[in-house]
């Protein structure tokens, strides 16, 4: 196995377009277990980890953070946690400290895991991935159009990815997963919500309850239509929310769960989530936090 | 291990009027002497050893449960550059099956026949351990799978049923008759019946199976492995290797915990192969994946309860049949089965009982030793049971179960009295008066069931309160002499009297290195205690299990030093030139030889001089009776041991998720020989039990596991495990040293039961298998 390191960005595109079959290791938080079990044996490994611009984030021109994807969850935590609340928590609840340490959204994406912690959040919070090829250049992909199969992402194989944008939060968001422990538990299934005000606009991420991470999207259009900004929250809408994110699951049966326990937590985590992004709406919380 | 701690003021060889203990004796928490080095990564594991020119040894298991081998073709592997060796059933020297007690079934390497999946069928040594596990993929297997027999319960009672293994379908059934339960069902005011469940728990040791084995100029091997009883693994190796006994040496490496996994073989045999055939040491570590199929696991249970009883809630029958998948080989299906059926109602006084447990083999995971062996599944109905009792009586449940509790006097359904304390209905009653935890503070999300996840900001979040008895016997049972072996040396070095303590007993993590030298300390009145490492040039020490170390080798400590210090005496005697018998009653304190009547006589050091006295000594308890086959009538325990929980837990009855918010446990351990190892032990033990409840299981399908790895087999952290109130307890066992009661299992049977009737009184459920999942809860499918 060969262990390609380039230093500079322009160096590790080259690599990866002489060796597409390389795969790029960040953390290895999730790499190294499916060397470790043996699951692959990759003829090389692109080790991205001292091409120094992958761990910085920017704010850009447009508003959007432009977050580098050798970024560290721990760093994404302490760091970004008021912009991109979502994604904080989700952050928080990927593994132990030890793998916050190392692993990166960047990281999580290349995987492409259905069951990946960043996935939900980065599709509620209306992410773009910037991917980036020597032969084609910069490619600016939406979350929602990223991830195409199990585990397969759309990037293609001289791609690598160099970066996530997204909006600072300009409303509550919250990031919610089942597991059958209380930490350190890769998800059963999970539900990210953001509200976007200013759009009058609910965005949705559902996590390990179909091949794909996925938006519940006839969640968010029903929302878009019948949720009144200007009032509590309607029961009878909470309620026929859960049940389209719940319906917008594909779940299956497997050793963490069953599919008809994920699509009754969906529709729970949904409901709850809503509820307290929306009490954090009308109280104000958010806006003066924010502000 | 060496401790040179302060203690005495009184300055050595300076004979005072007064002798004060020295510290670090029966009693104290000293440090244990592994306890720094393992919490900052330095201890030195069985994975960690190296010797220069070793290679690395790798075994070719079965993917398939059930198949016939209908060919093996190594050559492929063995021309892989770097190989050294592979080996088959073929190239086993001697014996081709091996086991644990009289059971030899289980083959060193598959002949024919897989009958699990993971089952070892090849060896590869190679320089670089990728080598040996790319060469191990060069071995063509051509293989005629079968459709697994994975039905338990057909196993047992259906002839029709094909065989997994030439003894047949059943490995034991052990029946308990005592009084007429058809007489008594007449009787019945109340009648209450459940089936439940116990999945596959796993031990989960964090130290994968590994070891060393070097060839020998004699012929011989030097084998450094961890293990639990190496002895009993001699046994087995020996004759596999077709070598005398004498001609294997064992050492103990470190043991990265045990919990009943180690007593099987596992890569010992393998490894000593290689070497032997390859002439150069040769490493085997299992990783993580390897582990979860190089280890037997807790039987799962399928165990069907009916009790009859009064109105006011006093027991006249019990009907139970318990139900034990063995897997493919026998391990300790036996004593497992043995145990199920002599404990299968627990510490409670029922007139007439008929108790049927049954072992059977499969081609399920081979299942074996685990802490709490037989008597957790079994606790898991009973307790089950007793709730349902009390909900049918209308009492509350510590009522019904001090209403029908064992006491000393008491006959367990063997027969067998309860000849020492058993104050079971007052350690009820102090479990049931312990403060209760505050209530739950949903501003932390820790707190709340999902914790970190974020499932709840206190949404559909029920409290409830259940608890759990377990009566676990100590010591091997039915008869069996597990005997302990010590051998103590005491002598004079560099001016200072220093006792070295030699057995053959597995140090695995709970503390028995700390706890002989306190014994020596005690015993002898020397501060410097030094522990030699365990090997097999001292006598049998029995296994570290059946919580019985600080009984068995803390009796031979104990006793080997008794006999060290008779003999300083009757050097006193000669040193000071008077009869013995003169001196009045002797002791060895705080480093002097002290007469009752005459006080200080001598400092130990000036009495030994040059000489050197070593003695070396087997403790034996009392022996047990069998059971008998019929009617299961015997005295077949050694000692009892009860504990005692109270769970309290936090419910989100919506998502079915559970955080546990405190476990109370009063144990009675007889005598505290070290508080803080006591604790450790009730504490994990109780983990254990809370990782049974609610979240460990091998999940299997089809003969096959579907969780080998820690990503899927969780096992409790820190956000978990609750804070503990214990309550420990010291009525003594007058048949034991010290007074002690073996104190490692006892709480993993209790909690299990605990949790989950403090779930049920949360949710109104059932909840009648273990572990409780969250689709158990929410009622989806």
């Amino acid at each position: 196995m060969d262990f390609l390191r380039p230093t500079t960005w322009a160096e590790a595109l080259a690599a990866k377009a002489d060796r597409p079959e390389a795969v790029p290791i960040q953390g290895g938080t999730d790499v190294m277990v499916e060397l470790n079990f043996d699951l692959h044996r990759p003829a090389a490994l692109l080790d991205l980890n001292q091409v120094a611009e992958l761990a910085e984030w920017t704010s850009e021109e447009d508003g959007r953070l432009r977050v580098g994807a050798g970024v560290p969850y721990v760093r994404l935590i302490a760091e970004l946690g008021n912009r991109l609340p979502g994604l904080a928590q989700a952050a928080r609840t990927v593994g132990s400290p030890q793998i916050r340490n190392r692993g990166t959204v960047g990281g999580n994406l290349g995987a492409a895991s259905p069951a990946g912690d960043s996935h939900p959040p980065l599709l509620a919070g209306d992410a773009v991935i910037e991917v980036e090829s020597a032969a084609r250049g910069v490619r600016m992909i939406p979350a929602a159009e990223f991830y195409v199969g199990v585990k397969r992402s759309a990037l293609e194989p001289d791609e690598l990815i160099r970066a996530f944008r997204m909006s600072p939060a300009t409303g509550p968001q919250y990031f919610s997963k089942v597991g059958t422990r209380n930490a350190m538990v890769i998800a059963v299934c999970s539900f990210a919500i953001a509200l976007h005000p200013a759009e009058r606009r609910v965005g949705t991420g559902i996590g390990s309850a179909a091949p794909t991470p996925r938006r519940a999207l006839a969640a968010e259009e029903f929302l878009a239509a019948e949720l009144d900004w200007d009032a509590r929250l309607d029961p009878a809408v909470l309620a026929r929310f859960g049940e389209l994110a719940a319906e917008a699951a594909s779940p299956i049966d497997d050793v963490r769960g069953t599919a008809d326990y994920r699509r009754h937590a969906i529709g729970v985590m949904a409901r709850r989530t809503l509820t307290w992004a929306w009490n954090e709406f009308r109280s104000g919380h958010f806006e003066r936090r924010a502000g | 291990m060496t401790r040179t701690g302060s203690g005495s003021a009184t300055p050595v060889r300076a004979p005072r009027d007064i002798a004060a203990p020295g510290t670090g004796g029966v009693g104290d928490s000293p440090l244990r002497p592994d306890g720094t080095l393992k919490v900052k990564g330095e201890f030195a594991y069985s994975s960690d050893l190296w010797i220069d020119g070793m290679l690395w040894g790798a075994t070719l298991r079965s993917p398939h449960p059930r198949a016939k081998i209908v060919s093996i073709d190594v050559s492929a592997a063995l021309a892989h550059p770097g190989v050294s060796a592979v080996l088959t059933h073929e190239d086993v020297p001697g014996r081709k099956h091996f086991g644990l007690d009289h059971t030899w079934d289980q083959p060193v390497l598959a002949a024919g026949e897989v009958r699990h999946q993971g089952e070892p069928i090849a060896l590869v040594a190679a320089d670089h351990p990728e080598t040996a596990r790319r060469a191990m993929e060069k071995i063509r297997i051509e293989y005629e799978v079968l459709e697994p027999l994975t039905d338990a319960r057909r196993a047992a009672f259906d002839p029709a049923y094909p065989q997994v293994q030439p003894r047949g379908n059943l490995a034991r059934h052990q029946p308990v008759r005592v009084g007429d339960v058809e007489a008594a069902k007449a009787r019945a005011e109340v009648v209450v019946s459940g089936e439940y469940r116990v999945g596959i728990q796993d031990q989960a040791f964090l130290g994968p199976e590994s070891g060393l084995a070097v060839p020998a100029e004699d012929g011989g091997v030097d084998l450094y492995v961890a293990t639990q009883w190496m002895h009993n693994d001699l046994k087995q190796i020996a004759p596999c290797l077709g070598l005398p006994e004498e001609k294997i040496r064992m050492t103990l490496s470190g043991v990265g915990g045990a919990f009943g996994g180690r007593e099987d073989l596992s890569m010992q045999i393998h490894a000593a192969m290689l070497a032997l055939h390859t002439g150069r040491p040769v490493k085997i570590v299992y990783n993580r994946y390897e582990s979860f199929f190089g280890h037997v696991h807790r039987h799962p249970a399928e165990m069907r309860y009916e009790y009859g009883a009064t109105k006011d809630g006093r027991i006249l029958y019990a009907d139970v049949e318990i139900l034990l998948d063995g897997g493919a080989y026998t391990s300790a299906t036996m004593n497992v089965v043995g145990n199920a059926a002599s404990l299968g109602v627990g510490p409670y006084v029922i007139p007439n009982i008929k108790i049927d447990a049954y072992g059977v083999y499969t081609n399920n995971p081979p299942c074996g030793a685990m802490r709490g062996f037989g008597a957790v599944q079994a606790c898991f109905a009973y307790e089950s049971m007793m709730d349902k009792l009390a909900e049918a009586c209308g009492l509350d449940p510590v009522t019904v179960r001090q209403v029908n509790a064992a006491s000393q006097g008491s006959e367990l359904a063997t027969g067998q009295v309860i000849w020492a304390p058993l104050p079971m209905a007052e350690m009820l009653r102090q479990a049931r008066e312990l403060p209760m935890p505050p209530p739950l503070d949903a501003s932390d999300i820790r707190n709340l069931p999902g914790g970190a996840s974020q499932t709840t900001h206190g949404e559909g979040v029920r409290r409830g309160v259940g608890y759990g008895v377990g009566l676990k016997n100590i010591c091997f049972s039915e008869g069996y002499d597990d005997y302990s072996t010590a051998r103590v040396r005491l002598e004079v070095i560099g001016g200072e009297a220093v006792a070295l303590v030699h057995t053959a007993a597995a140090e695995v993590g709970q503390g028995l290195v700390t706890l002989e030298a306190q014994i020596a300390r005690t015993e002898l009145g020397v501060e410097r205690v030094v522990i030699h490492p365990a090997d097999n040039q001292v006598g049998d020490a029995g296994s570290s299990s059946a919580s019985r170390q600080s009984y068995m080798t803390g009796g031979a400590v104990m006793t080997a030093c008794q006999a060290v210090r008779e003999g300083v005496f009757a050097l006193a005697a000669a040193r000071l030139d008077r009869p013995l018998d003169t001196l009045g009653d002797l002791s060895l304190v705080g480093g002097k030889v002290v007469s009752e009547s005459a006080g200080v006589l001598a400092a130990i050091e000036d009495v030994l001089g040059d000489a050197v006295i070593e003695e070396t000594r087997e403790y034996h308890h009392e022996p047990t009776t069998g059971m008998d086959p019929v009617t299961g009538r015997g005295d077949s325990h050694t000692q009892l041991a009860l504990c005692v929980h109270r769970a309290v837990v936090d419910v989100d009855v919506e998502l079915g998720l559970v955080k546990v918010v405190e476990l109370a446990a009063v144990q009675d351990v007889g005598k505290i020989l070290n508080r803080l190892s006591l604790e450790g032990q009730i504490h994990g033990g109780t983990a254990q039990g809370l990782g049974l409840a609610v979240m460990e299981e091998i999940v299997v399908s089809d003969g096959k596991v579907r969780n080998p790895s820690f990503t899927d087999y969780l096992i409790p952290t820190i956000l978990d495990m609750p804070p503990m109130r214990l309550e420990i307890l010291e009525n003594a066992d007058p048949r034991a040293p010290y007074g002690l009661r073996g104190a490692g299992e006892p709480p993993t049977l209790s909690s299990t039961p605990a949790i989950v009737a403090a779930i049920r009184d949360a949710t109104g459920l059932a909840l009648t298998r273990v572990p409780v999942r969250p689709e158990h809860i929410t009622g989806s499918s």
